[in-house]
């Protein structure tokens, strides 16, 4: 028989491990097209808000979840201008991209909500059982779809050819800025996505900076899962019950500093990265710029 | 390279963005013309406000010439801020905690180097994630601002935190370790003169010695570095350890020279800001002077902003990020290149 507390944990585990698993399966898609975005942490962002003011505005659920992707989208989109057109560093835009949208947010949330007015609560997303609800069901279809795609479809064998040999793909007659494109407006969806989960499930309202370095566990979610879907999942598991523990002890007034606590997520990432990311080898042409020779 | 590209780009890049900030200004109903009007004045408008902006770039100056150090050498440490805070941890901690008021003579270029040897140490972990493990520096440096921030956070919360435990901040430090405020200055510190000499320096080091060479080699290509006899481990560890060391010590100076003790969000956004000063310099360690002026002056002029036009501060970061876009969507130089 499974206790009250084990199962609130489990629940506050997925509620946690769900944004993570959804944004690095966005962002492995991507990477297997051979583009590294190092963003994603400012898509999140950005989609939290939207999926905020959306929410807020209108009460709906479905809309706030929406704008937070076209918000992701939006984001991604800038970035593969930068970086798929004109060729701009991919880490460095990325870096950017988190600026921009740390400050761009600031400034709408800001705008959104003048000092007086009191802070408007974005409607919840409520669970079928602790732990499990739309969310989850979304990321769940979205394992299982990256695994058939990647792994069964000719499209997807294209996409991985555009990641690990971009010229040998080009060479095939494959359009390597197409895949690169919309794999990086996908990853963009998710992170948007992953954005809004935070916002309409985890926390009712939007905080400045609220994604707090998700989106970079994200980044090394795909190296500890060896660019395999399953395995992320399992990271963003093993992420969740750290993350879920660390709160449980902070709820029951640990002696532990609350600081140090919170600084569990980033030295596990740490820790993981240091015995695994070695290891990995990803694809080929990943963070190479490409452009076809006549 | 010609040498009115080399300041067309730039001056273009900055251009670009504060026009593109003006036309946000204007999406969210504010008077684009009125807020860059009360930024530059907040900014350069008077005596206080122009030595207001000259303290800022001390550490903008410091931290991005470490970030263009680092990534002529090809790696990209955007662990800047973490740097900072180690920095400005440790030498608290030396002068709070360890020295007292002990002669103001050795304590205070003691806290200076244990600021700047912290601040090497942070990004050598990195270092040797990178060389021993194959961990990318981008995630390891990132992971370690986060860890840095929270440390300083619980450091003055628990163990540095004031005597009287008011609130959550240092000791004040004792006269002796602050550096001095210049003849005729209110603010302008005697460690802003060692700042602006470091670029100097820097450009000595990466243009006119073997050991810069070798570091441009490496960024140019490891493996014709490798074929050189020039191992990019080497020179990893070593643009890691320096561009540390450039960090933790702006954090030394800012607690010795500015805040006079740590407390939190000492110094927020600077590892992100110095990124974008290094690229608006175009990676040259001269052009980082009148980039960090930039963004000081932008930093600097965000509270009267928001003071006289409503503009929420956090709108700078929105123009720093255009400008490290607009920079690098122009030609850099290869990594390694002149």
């Amino acid at each position: 028989m499974i206790d009250a507390a084990t199962l609130l944990l489990v629940a506050s585990t997925i509620r946690l491990a769900t944004p993570l698993a959804i944004a690095a399966l966005g962002e492995l898609v991507a990477e297997r097209a051979g583009v590294l975005n190092i963003g994603i942490e400012g898509m999140m962002l950005t989609g939290a808000l939207a999926a905020f003011a959306a929410g807020a505005a209108t009460g709906s659920l479905a809309l706030g979840c929406l704008a937070g992707i076209a918000a992701g989208v939006a984001m991604s989109a800038l970035f593969a201008l930068f970086v798929l057109r004109r060729g701009a560093d991919p880490i460095v835009s990325g870096t950017a991209l988190n600026v921009l949208a740390l400050g761009l947010t600031g400034v709408l949330f800001r705008s959104l909500t003048p000092p007086g007015k009191g802070i408007e609560r974005a409607p919840q997303m409520g669970e079928l059982v602790p732990g499990f609800n739309v969310y989850v069901a979304l990321a769940l279809a979205l394992v299982v779809g990256v695994i058939l795609f990647l792994g069964r479809t000719r499209t997807g064998l294209a996409l991985r050819a555009v990641g690990e040999r971009a010229e040998a793909a080009h060479v095939q007659g494959i359009d390597v800025l197409r895949f690169r494109w919309l794999a990086v407006l996908f990853g963009g969806a998710c992170a948007g996505l992953a954005g809004s989960a935070i916002v309409l499930w985890i926390s009712d309202t939007f905080v400045e900076g609220m994604t707090s370095g998700r989106g970079f566990i994200a980044l090394a979610l795909v190296l500890f899962g060896g660019y395999r879907p399953l395995r992320i999942v399992a990271g963003a598991l093993l992420f969740g019950a750290a993350n879920a523990l660390q709160y449980r002890l902070q709820a029951a007034g640990s002696a532990i500093p609350y600081n140090l606590l919170l600084m569990t997520p980033y030295v596990l990432t740490l820790l993981v990265l240091a015995l695994f990311a070695g290891r990995v080898s990803g694809p080929g042409d990943l963070a190479k710029p490409f452009r076809a020779r006549d | 390279m010609s040498y009115v590209r080399a300041f067309a780009q730039p001056l273009g890049a900055a251009a670009v963005a504060l026009a593109a900030a003006a036309g946000l200004l204007a999406l969210i109903g504010a008077d684009p013309i009125a807020a860059l009007g009360a930024l530059a004045a907040g900014a350069l408008g008077d005596r206080i406000a122009l030595e207001n902006t000259v303290v800022r770039m001390g550490p903008l100056l410091l931290v991005g010439l470490g970030v263009a150090l680092s990534f002529r050498c090809g790696i990209w440490n955007i662990g800047g801020e973490g740097q900072l805070y180690v920095g400005a941890l440790a030498a608290t901690a030396l002068v709070t905690r360890g020295l007292g008021a002990g002669p103001g003579a050795v304590s205070l270029p003691l806290a200076l180097l244990v600021g700047a040897g912290a601040g090497a140490l942070w990004a050598g972990i990195a270092a040797a994630l990178r060389v021993r493990r194959g961990v990318s520096e981008v995630l390891s440096t990132i992971l370690l601002n986060f860890i840095a921030v929270l440390a300083v956070a619980w450091a003055v919360h628990g163990p540095l935190q004031e005597a009287s435990g008011a609130y959550p901040q240092s000791d004040a430090f004792p006269d002796l370790a602050r550096l001095a405020v210049l003849p005729g200055m209110r603010r302008v510190h005697l460690g802003l003169v060692l700042a602006a000499a470091l670029p100097f320096a820097v450009w000595v080091l990466l243009f006119r010695s073997a050991a810069g060479l070798r570091l441009r080699a490496v960024g140019l290509s490891p493996d014709a570095a490798r074929n050189a006899h020039v191992s990019p481990e080497r020179e990893t560890t070593r643009v890691l350890l320096i561009s540390g060391a450039l960090a933790g010590l702006a954090g030394a100076l800012e607690v010795s020279g500015v805040t006079g003790r740590l407390f939190e969000n000492l110094a927020s956004g600077y590892g992100f800001t110095a990124i974008a000063v290094a690229l608006l310099a175009r990676l040259n360690p001269i052009g980082v002077l009148p980039a960090a002026f930039f963004f000081a002056a932008l930093a600097s002029g965000s509270g009267a902003m928001q003071r006289v036009a409503a503009v929420p501060s956090v709108a700078v970061q929105v123009i720093e990020a255009l400008v490290i876009l607009f920079s690098v969507s122009f030609a850099l130089p290869k990594s390694g290149a002149r």
